[in-house]
């Protein structure tokens, strides 16, 4: 998934979005949107994010969790199997983006891409209601896809690569 | 100036402000663990080399206490787990990659090791029971007599075993002594493989933790023991741990402001900021110094009471489990 910074405008549309498809308890949210001021007025430079789990290649939450319960798909989604998970929260401190969280069921939960809606071709909710286009989401293997595109033609960062999970959350800057 | 904030607001319970995702059950457990850990290795160490009589507390009480404590830091474990009827899960695979899995596994095999190993001591520990007051026992026990017993097993599949046992009993204390320095290590290894936490993200965690249980399980042992060479000679061991665990502490904060800009904020935490003198006052200087100081003066020949300076570093050993606990979910890398 690719997040334009200077397109988005910090609606949240994506959260509210994001907490009503998946059914979000109350007070939890699995994606927020995180503004950067930078500089001293009146030289100040503004960035919107919009975050959540990077589905990372190198996903500190698979390695460390006890059960197999965190897992990732062939597609390279990083899913919670809710029947396998103990609650240790081994998880949760292993990951550096603080994505995760334990559901007041007691398995930890976080998000799946909206995993349920790929496999009928749809896109992730938060991305398919961002009134400014923003988001781009598809499959980065695929040279032809547009989000291959959009990554080869803009300048994009990632969120603490130095971590050295290998975020494939991608900020278009 | 960089502000960063979040402005959709989000406020997952354990995870905002501060992560907040273990709390005191984990650090009682990392501290019970490691202290029988200690004991398990004293044990088996010199059981091995046949210092029964010498050392008749650390061989022969202590596995006692180590099954007490490993079942109550298991059971605080389980407190700990939020979707607890299904931690049965844990049993279903191994991932070696995950300290947690195979710290899992080794619990499961020492805790009925070393309460197996504490029952066959029962004759000698326990040589004459009144019957009428544990009238249970007669369930697996007959008795000599109305009133007494003498560990004579009722059921001939567990005398089989008993003798088994006896027969390979040099074969149980080394498997006993392994998974006991396993034990000791793993609750930091644990903790040092998540890299998110910059403060936990140190291997000299593992052998901080070990060292801080032997030195904790041989402060246990001085308690305990009646024996005036015994309870000189674990002072003696518990000296030269504190000595070492003194000097992992300056290694790991050297290594922490050596290293990048999230584990230079981690170590300052320690340094100027909000854990700065609950960790050198109570746990450097009164969990350590303190009682090191007294360990020689009493060497020396001073009569100090020897249960003051073991006291202070039971209490030592469990604070650096607590702040160690809190403080490295204080450190991050974002927000």
């Amino acid at each position: 998934m690719a997040i334009d910074t200077l397109k988005c405008v910090g609606c949240s549309d994506c959260v509210v979005a994001c907490q009503t498809e998946n059914n979000v308890p109350i007070g939890y949210c699995r994606d927020w949107i995180v503004e950067v001021t930078d500089g001293t007025y009146p030289n100040l430079t503004l960035e919107n994010r919009s975050e959540r789990c990077c589905h990372c290649s190198n996903a500190p939450c698979v390695r460390c969790c006890p059960t197999g319960a965190s897992h990732k798909t062939e597609e390279g989604v990083v899913l919670v199997t809710h029947s396998d998970c103990i609650g240790c929260a081994a998880c949760i401190t292993s990951c550096p983006y603080d994505a995760r969280y334990t559901h007041p069921e007691g398995y930890v939960d976080k998000c799946t891409f909206c995993y349920h809606r790929l496999a009928d071709g749809l896109l992730p909710a938060c991305v398919s209601v961002c009134p400014t286009k923003c988001m781009y989401f598809g499959d980065i293997d695929n040279p032809e896809s547009t989000i291959s595109e959009v990554l080869k033609n803009r300048k994009w960062k990632l969120l603490i690569p130095e971590a050295g999970t290998d975020p494939k959350l991608y900020f278009l800057i | 100036m960089r502000e960063e904030i979040i402005v959709s607001g989000r406020m997952n319970k354990g995870v905002d402000p501060i992560l907040h995702a273990w709390g005191w059950e984990i650090a009682l457990y990392l501290f019970l663990g490691g202290l029988a850990a200690g004991l398990i290795i004293y044990t088996a160490f010199y059981a091995i080399t046949k210092k029964e009589n010498k050392y008749f507390t650390a061989t022969k009480v202590t596995p006692i206490f180590a099954s007490l404590f490993l079942i109550l830091g298991l059971s605080a474990l389980f407190i700990d787990l939020h979707h607890k009827l299904y931690f049965w899960q844990l049993y279903t695979n191994i991932n070696l990659r995950s300290p947690m899995s195979w710290g899992a596994w080794t619990l499961l095999i020492v805790t009925p090791l070393i309460m197996i190993y504490s029952v066959l001591n029962f004759k000698e520990l326990f040589p004459r029971i009144n019957v009428q007051k544990f009238n249970f026992l007669k369930l697996i026990i007959s008795p000599i007599d109305s009133e007494t017993i003498n560990w004579q097993w009722r059921y001939s599949l567990i005398r089989k075993f008993e003798s088994f046992l006896q027969k390979n009993i040099r074969l149980l204390l080394w498997v006993l002594l392994i998974l006991g320095i396993i034990l000791g290590m793993y609750t930091g290894i644990l903790l040092s493989a998540f890299n998110a936490r910059p403060l936990w993200n140190t291997s000299v965690l593992g052998v901080l933790f070990l060292t801080s249980g032997l030195s904790t399980a041989a402060a246990f042992i001085m308690l305990l023991s009646k024996n005036k060479e015994e309870i000189k000679w674990f002072s003696k061991i518990d000296l030269i741990m504190i000595a070492i665990e003194l000097f992992l502490i300056i290694h790991m904060f050297m290594g922490f402001l050596a290293s990048t800009t999230v584990q230079i904020e981690a170590a300052n935490l320690f340094l100027g900021g909000q854990y700065t003198v609950v960790f050198w006052v109570f746990v450097v200087f009164i969990g350590l110094i303190l009682p090191a100081i007294l360990e020689i003066m009493e060497l020396k020949g001073m009569h100090i009471n020897h249960k003051i300076s073991a006291i202070l570093v039971l209490f030592g050993g469990l604070l650096l489990r607590f702040i160690i606990i809190y403080a490295g979910q204080n450190s991050r890398y974002l927000y």
